[in-house]
């Protein structure tokens, strides 16, 4: 499996990133690759620049030097949108949803840019039912279906963040960005979002950014270490977990995840 | 469901009671309350207009009367050179609107919050000041209009005429208003309020979506604009005075944010308000400005918020309701 991902042409590729804000690199020479159905974990301590990463990726920030491609299109300069409309959605680390409309309607507003080319401003969104579906299709995914008719403020954190990955899903992506989806949760919850990842693997490419290291291990293909704005090692799990550097750097001596 | 039944039955409610006005002035043998209804109804026409930027897009914009004015200023320059033909005074009117909210809206919305607010009064003022500078026009003290505009069938000379096409305009509008709410651009529109970073992150342009919502505000505030150069036969700088448009955003406010009929209770109110205290006392600002601080204060969100039974957000809690209905005596008082 992982000599296959390798082989492929890159899905999502950074060539010697950098960003700085001040005198700090908070990205520092980044290169990574993400294969077409990988989940790539990013890890690292508090502070290594891993949100900053995926704020370059997504576009929400532009780099200071190196390149971002997406398949074989570069884009280090584009804006968020350009990005969104080549396939790559993401979620925040900060549930980021509409409170004030029901989860179907946070669903639909994600899945309308790929079922509609401009925006109506006479049909009701519910009644567009393309859009209706494909939203339904991406709650459902994250077992949201029960509660598709409540407002966001109604839900119990959980389950706001699962929104929070269904309203990535139903936006059709190619390439998902994962900002700690798991940031806050019981373990109990914990345990639903690993079970959803486990069966959204293979069909998204995705980077996962996550603090919970049992969930990391169980689900990456591979594992990228950083460390002061810089990758210090990529590996399987297995490798990960015993690559002396990221030991000392980042699991500590007595680590037995 | 609920909002169904706000359609159903408030919206026409509304729009039979202003339709008797005419009728009841007629009876009454005072026709100053057609004027004065007219008047009305072209306020809330502009306030409805500028619910879409400061209601939906939680964009305040101190500036509205800028279109207000270039409504005018499109009769009266025209008839001025003797073009008192409607159509074309309505089709200038949209045209100059539309490239004057797309060129300040462009740089307005380049910023948010306070340099909003400011930017947009800069513009306004700019267009003030070139309406009193313009002398052939009238300047300072304004320009009359002698022929109403004419549109074939029927002109604007006149109240009754006004009134009525000020009454059919304010219910398309509104009709429009209430399908745009509940379209997809009306929920990115109000979800960039609540959330433009992840309006980006989903894929739109906030920008795109705000300039969009400006540019057709401004237009139907500039046609408002025009309805009140008829009724007043007169299109003035004052018109575009800076007051103008913070009056209009009090009539958003108090009729309540968002709400698609708010604008239309608060420039009821507020203008009726107007003329019960200009009766009273030449400062009639002392009295109004209590009432209007009383109002913001006790019915957040607006007094027209207080029909929230009829029209709540989703699934509004029983003793919500029972306490918009207090609301409603005590606005109604």
């Amino acid at each position: 499996m992982t000599a296959a991902t390798m082989a492929a042409p890159a899905a999502l590729a950074t060539r010697d990133l950098v960003r700085r804000f001040g005198g700090l690199a908070a990205t520092d020479g980044v290169s990574l690759d993400v294969a077409p159905g990988e989940l790539h974990a990013l890890i690292g301590p508090n502070g290594a620049g891993k949100t900053t990463l995926i704020n370059l990726l997504s576009g929400e920030l532009r780099p200071d030097g190196g390149a971002v491609t997406l398949g074989a299109a570069d884009v280090s300069r584009a804006t968020v949108q350009e990005r969104v409309a080549l396939g790559m959605l993401r979620s925040y680390q900060v549930t980021s949803v509409f409170d004030s409309y029901t989860v179907l309607e946070n669903a639909c507003l994600a899945a309308l840019r790929k079922r509609r080319r401009g925006l109506s401003a006479w049909t009701a969104l519910r009644n567009c039912a393309d859009v209706v579906d494909a939203a339904r299709e991406a709650l459902s995914a994250c077992r949201l279906d029960a509660v598709a008719e409540a407002p966001v403020e109604s839900l119990a954190y959980g389950q706001r963040r699962q929104l929070e990955i269904a309203m990535a899903l139903a936006g059709q992506p190619s390439v998902l960005l994962l900002d700690e989806p798991m940031a806050g949760m019981s373990a109990a919850e914990s345990a639903g979002v690993i079970a959803l990842l486990q069966s959204l693997k293979g069909r998204y490419t995705i980077v996962l950014v996550e603090h919970d290291m049992n969930a990391v291990f169980a689900l990456a293909d591979r594992i990228s270490v950083l460390v002061y704005g810089k990758i210090i090692a990529t590996g399987t799990a297995d490798a990960i977990r015993n690559h002396p550097d990221v030991r000392r750097a980042y699991l500590g001596d007595d680590a037995d995840a | 469901m609920q909002e169904s039944s706000y359609r159903r039955w408030v919206l026409p409610l509304l729009f039979l009671v202003l339709a008797a006005v005419p009728f009841v002035a007629q009876w009454l043998g005072e026709p100053f309350y057609v004027t004065l209804g007219a008047r009305i109804l072209i306020y809330a026409l502009a306030a409805l207009a500028l619910n879409l930027v400061l209601g939906f897009a939680g964009l305040v914009s101190f500036g509205h009367a800028m279109f207000l004015g270039l409504g005018c200023y499109a009769v009266g320059i025209l008839s001025f050179y003797g073009i008192g033909n409607g159509w074309v005074q309505l089709a200038v009117c949209i045209v100059v609107c539309a490239l004057v909210a797309l060129v300040v809206g462009t740089v307005c919305l380049r910023t948010s919050g306070i340099g909003f607010i400011m930017i947009t009064l800069a513009f306004a003022q700019m267009f003030y000041f070139l309406a009193v500078s313009l002398r052939e026009y009238g300047g300072d003290d304004g320009l009359n209009i002698y022929d109403a505009s004419a549109f074939g069938l029927f002109d604007l000379g006149g109240s009754q005429p006004v009134y009525w096409a000020a009454w059919g305009l304010l219910l398309a509008a509104s009709l429009g208003m209430l399908r745009l709410r509940r379209s997809p651009f009306g929920m990115i529109l109000r979800a960039t309020h609540a959330n433009p970073r992840r309006v980006d992150a989903l894929g739109y342009s906030v920008f795109g979506v705000r300039l969009t919502a400006y540019v057709a505000s401004g237009v139907l505030t500039g046609i408002a604009g025009l309805l009140l150069a008829n009724l007043t036969a007169f299109a003035s700088p004052s018109y575009m005075s800076w007051p103008v448009s913070g009056e209009l955003i009090v009539m958003v406010v108090i009729g309540g944010l968002g709400n698609v009929l708010g604008p239309i209770f608060g420039a009821v109110a507020y203008l009726l308000m107007e003329e019960a205290f200009k009766s009273v006392t030449q400062h009639w600002m002392l009295l109004m400005g209590p009432v209007v601080v009383v109002i913001a204060m006790l019915a957040r969100g607006g007094y027209g918020r207080s029909l929230a039974w009829l029209w709540p957000a989703r699934q509004a809690p029983v003793k919500k309701a029972q306490a918009s209905k207090a609301e409603v005596k005590e606005a109604s008082v």
